[in-house]
């Protein structure tokens, strides 16, 4: 896979237009559920994904191909899905940092005001639900709880992603973790 | 809440990240079953993860790639020209040649001294060539850096290069007449003329072809 992607990278770089669109093909749908699983929405999901692959392209003489082709472009996307979210976030979420795990109650009031009645939640379907609870994730956690669990990607993987330290990452997956049990209670 | 020492949580991570020794593990679970209000919260964080992964994969929608074609940049200069040479290889040979002569051509065409091929019938005053009137020049004329005048006829080519051409009302060129004054159709008219020296009779044809494609 690797070796195939390398391959067509060297064809776009040498100008070869068409090459790209192999890319794209390949990697198309990991990217878009990467951005709908941080967006939670279809057209949002589309365009920033699509912008994703666009960035890839324009950017492609900057990536290193003895690195993972894949990682590279999940943290264009990452990136711009977190760009998103916090241009539509009020202001005072923004500020919202977590000082240390007691940092996680305050994130979960924040969250808390976009929660749906109880019997509404109940009424939802899996998927639905699924989306819902991972919307309520504070962004910093719910890019490392979806490139975890939805991707399953190792943690190491998603370390060089988001270009965080693996402690961090850890961190951020044990918080992840505990927020949506917090969230979800005993269902 | 849970009052168990923070060590406790960590593990219960640790084991959900399978990030966690036996020695540890042993711990862990000798402690699960000893304490109710861990084993809950350890359940809770089970399910919760075992939640997520009931998340159906999500497709991106008809279409997505033709989207982001559609949305890249126009090609650069330099790509163009790559693929515009890969799809034409006889450009590209001229291209390649028009490198490799562009040295010797240059020096050639600024090399400003009057020239004319040498035929009967010519008359030559000072730097301009004269086919006389009623005469017959037969074959073809190379004027550079210089002019020509025709009264007469030619009975073949003419091109003049750095120079102009003035044809009288009784004057007759049954071939191609050219003038050419800049560098660059000087190179080309040199590519043209030593391409069809390169293929002399069959292959005569390439050498159109390669006139057809640039114009
Ligand atoms: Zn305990």
């Amino acid at each position: 896979m690797d070796e195939l992607v390398n391959k067509r990278i060297n064809e776009v770089l040498k100008g070869n237009h068409e090459a790209f669109e192999e890319i794209v093909t390949m990697f198309q749908h990991r990217l878009y559920q990467v951005c709908y699983r941080m967006l939670g929405n279809r057209q949002e999901a589309e365009d920033i994904a699509q912008e994703a692959f666009v960035r890839a392209y324009v950017n492609i003489h900057t990536y290193d191909q003895k690195r993972k082709f894949s990682t590279w472009l999940f943290r264009i996307a990452t990136n711009l899905c977190i760009d998103r979210i916090r241009k539509k976030k009020p202001d005072y979420y923004l500020d919202a940092e977590v000082p240390g795990t007691e940092g996680l109650n305050m994130y979960s009031q924040i969250a808390a005001t976009g929660d749906l009645p109880e019997d509404e939640v109940e009424k939802m379907e899996t998927q639905e639900r699924i989306q819902y609870e991972i919307g309520r994730l504070p962004d910093k956690y719910r890019s490392v709880i979806i490139l975890r669990y939805m991707e399953e990607l190792p943690l190491q993987e998603i370390s060089d992603i988001l270009e965080l330290p693996l402690g961090t990452v850890k961190t951020r997956v044990h918080r992840g973790r505990e927020a949506l049990r917090k969230q979800m209670g005993n269902m | 809440m849970n009052t168990c020492r923070e060590s406790m949580i960590h593990y219960m991570h640790a084991y959900l990240d399978g990030d966690i020794s036996r020695e540890e593990e042993r711990k862990l679970k000798e402690h699960l079953t000893e304490c109710p209000s861990c084993k809950e919260m350890m359940d809770e964080l089970q399910s919760a993860v075992s939640f997520l992964q009931l998340a159906e994969p999500v497709k991106a929608p008809e279409g997505f790639v033709s989207g982001v074609m559609d949305r890249l940049p126009k090609e650069k200069p330099k790509a163009g020209i790559h693929r515009l040479l890969r799809r034409h290889p006889l450009i590209a040979a001229a291209a390649m040649f028009v490198v490799l002569m562009s040295a010797t051509l240059f020096s050639s065409y600024s090399n400003q001294h009057f020239s004319v091929t040498k035929q009967p019938n010519l008359v030559i005053e000072g730097e301009t060539v004269v086919v006389p009137a009623g005469e017959t020049v037969k074959g073809d004329i190379v004027v550079k850096n210089g002019n020509i005048r025709i009264e007469g006829e030619v009975d073949g080519n003419v091109t003049v290069i750095n120079g102009s051409k003035y044809m009288a009302s009784t004057a007759v060129v049954t071939g191609k007449s050219e003038e050419i004054d800049k560098a660059f159709d000087w190179l080309w008219y040199n590519i043209k003329t030593t391409v069809k020296g390169f293929f002399p009779s069959s292959s005569n044809e390439k050498g159109e072809n390669l006139q057809n494609e640039n114009e």
